[in-house]
């Protein structure tokens, strides 16, 4: 019985992890990059509602998961555009994005099937319930490789650090920021398409539900690094996915207490209790070429 | 001359904004001036449209100025929904917990548990960044979290109504109801849930603007918001800014449950906030942070609030989520001010 209890413990941890470390490391590349990404919820939204309707149609999850890649692409570039381009206040431009995210959706399955923000049922053949988590946890080994292992990753890291180093030895740092929030777009957008044609089988209205928040919440935790990222994801996904087994087990202890606690620990670590938490040296900061 | 230039980009962001809306409108399927000429004048209705105009603009009076306030102190308040979610809980919970009391006792009891929950919920993340630096918009990102699932538990553990299949607390006592205008003003009729909050939220505005340019307070905020290390030169504590303003700007915050709680709904709650807060953010970047500005801007989207109601019935396709998507495009547009200013000719920085 424990065994069993242990087990499916373990199971829905990576399932409730999955989407957050897909996220988490989207917004690891932007924020390394320098441009923080508080949309991180409204572009999982985008992957999760444009690769239902394109499965929908196309009976076919992998063109759907490429249309949701498609869509988060797209929608991280107007955040990249506004907050590289025109030098947009970042946070005001990421819950900018996250409104219009909750919006449009809902105003496009209004138009497309007459409802109120959910799409139709795909058939369970249709449905890829385990890629996406093989995607998540294999990026993570590459995504360290490439951050301290390679030239791109290095310039990376210096146009969030010292963006005006970076250009005096000829990086274009406008150029790797797109990169980098261009690439958070394709990682949250996976994150969604596995909650709407991986973990269920449609697209509901806000069927995120602040996942993009937790996902951030955990970057911070894992202090902007790839492995710790990762262990922070599997920690929040062990809390929330406890919660869920907890429910009624503990009569007085509400589950609400437990699933608040990994907003609870980023303020902790973000106050410098447990090690300090340093942000990219230029993270928020626009970077005007001289 | 400066008021035109001040009125000019937000005009701009505005049209802009109907501009991309109308283009969606178009795509999906219906006629864009027929949507809008519906979702504007069914705000602008006698009495239904107006009424319902300014009960929709008044949390966003209020989350509005808390948003600029932090603004004018250099701080970004993206959590003004958790702080009216404490605030609604708390007032919910005083009016419960005194429902016998006179309504000469329990109204004044209940307005100032409203400003100082949703006070103190803002100056953690206040003292947070001025003890330790820790960012302001992340602490209060994770607050609203905590906010909701606090009150949630609360509220379940507590206060909740014996087999209640919504997530709501008691009703508050009546002593505790704050008239509607149509209580007050023949003509208005009393189902229109526009109440006393609005004239509050009115007032609100006025106090703010004397707060900031007729006090030595609000000087001192506006100079930290301006320069904090020319301020911190000057004689000025910043930490003691950063705290104050959060307090004042949650307070505000937390001055939406006047209208949601004791003035509409007579109880919390879970997710009587349409993103409140977050409007906030739209509300204050289009009023450029002045309160008359807000004043202006809130009852903007209290008109699309009130007309994408109609707009969701009576059109083809469109729903009331169109108004969301102008929201998102307008403060799209408005924070991307340098577009407009660089075809102008100008590279003036601004906030």
């Amino acid at each position: 019985m424990a065994e069993i209890l242990s087990f499916s413990i373990l199971y829905s941890t990576i399932r409730v992890a999955t989407p957050l470390l897909l996220a988490a490391l989207g917004g690891l590349l932007s924020e390394r990059s320098g441009v923080i990404n508080i949309a991180l919820e409204g572009l999982m939204l985008a992957g999760a509602f444009t690769s239902a309707v394109v499965t929908h149609y196309a009976g076919n999850p992998w063109i759907g998961l490429l249309a949701g890649i498609g869509s988060g692409v797209f929608i991280a570039a107007i955040h990249a555009v506004a907050c590289i381009q025109f030098d947009s206040n970042q946070v005001v431009t990421g819950t900018a994005i996250n409104i219009l995210m909750l919006g449009i959706p809902t105003l496009l399955s209004g138009a497309l099937f007459e409802t109120t923000g959910s799409t139709p049922q795909i058939p369970r053949a249709n449905l890829i319930p385990n890629a996406p988590a093989v995607i998540a946890f294999a990026l993570v080994p590459v995504i360290w490789y490439v951050l301290y292992r390679t030239p791109f990753g290095l310039r990376l890291r210096a146009a969030g650090e010292n963006p005006e180093a970076a250009d005096t030895a000829g990086v274009s740092v406008a150029a790797i920021r797109y990169t980098g929030v261009l690439l958070s777009g394709a990682l949250a957008a996976i994150g969604g398409a596995y909650l709407s044609i991986g973990q269920s089988s449609l697209f509901t209205r806000n069927m995120t539900a602040g996942r993009g928040f937790i996902a951030l919440a955990a970057l911070i935790f894992g202090k902007w690094r790839p492995v710790q990222t990762m262990l922070a994801c599997l920690l929040f996904g062990f809390a929330e996915a406890a919660a869920i087994q907890m429910q009624g087990v503990i009569p007085h202890v509400r589950v609400e207490y437990i699933q608040i606690i990994p907003y609870v620990l980023t303020m902790v670590v973000l106050a410098g209790f447990i090690g300090a938490a340093r942000a990219p040296r230029a993270l928020g900061r626009p970077y005007e070429k001289e | 001359m400066k008021l035109i230039r001040e009125l000019t980009f937000p005009l701009i962001a505005i049209l802009a904004a109907f501009l991309v809306g109308g283009i969606l409108v178009a795509l999906i399927g219906d006629d864009p001036i027929q949507t809008y000429a519906l979702l504007i004048g069914s705000a602008l209705s006698w009495p239904d449209g107006i009424g319902y105009t300014l009960f929709y603009a008044t949390p966003l009076i209020f989350t509005g100025l808390a948003v600029a306030m932090g603004f004018r102190c250099g701080l970004l308040n993206i959590g003004a929904e958790g702080q009216l979610t404490v605030a609604a809980f708390a007032t919910a919970w005083a009016g419960i917990s005194f429902a016998n009391s006179s309504a000469w006792m329990l109204i004044p009891l209940t307005c100032l548990v409203a400003i100082a929950s949703g006070a103190l919920w803002a100056t953690i993340p206040g003292v947070l960044k001025a003890r330790f630096g820790s960012h302001e918009v992340i602490n209060t990102i994770m607050m609203n979290f905590i906010a909701v699932g606090v009150a949630s538990a609360l509220t379940q553990t507590y206060f909740k109504q014996q087999g209640d299949p919504i997530l709501e607390t008691l009703p508050i006592g009546d002593g505790a109801h704050i008239p509607r205008i149509g209580q007050i003003i023949p003509g208005i009729p009393a189902r229109i849930p526009l109440n006393m909050a609005f004239v509050v939220a009115v007032l609100a505005c006025a106090l703010m603007y004397v707060f900031l340019w007729r006090t030595k307070w609000g000087y001192e905020i506006r100079a930290t918001g301006a320069n904090p290390n020319a301020a911190e030169y000057g004689g000025i504590s910043v930490k003691k800014q950063i705290v104050l303003a959060m307090a004042i700007s949650g307070g505000l915050a937390g001055m939406v449950a006047i209208n949601e709680v004791l003035g509409y709904r007579y109880r919390y709650y879970q997710g009587f906030s349409p993103q409140y807060g977050f409007t906030g953010i739209a509300v204050a970047l289009l009023g450029r942070n002045h309160p008359a500005g807000v004043l202006v801007a809130a009852l903007f989207f209290g008109a699309l609030t009130r007309g994408g109601l109609f707009v969701d019935i009576f059109t083809e396709k469109v729903s009331k989520d169109l108004v969301l998507i102008l929201q998102a495009l307008v403060i799209l547009f408005v924070a991307a001010e340098a577009v407009f200013r660089r075809r102008m000719g100008k590279t003036e920085s601004q906030v």
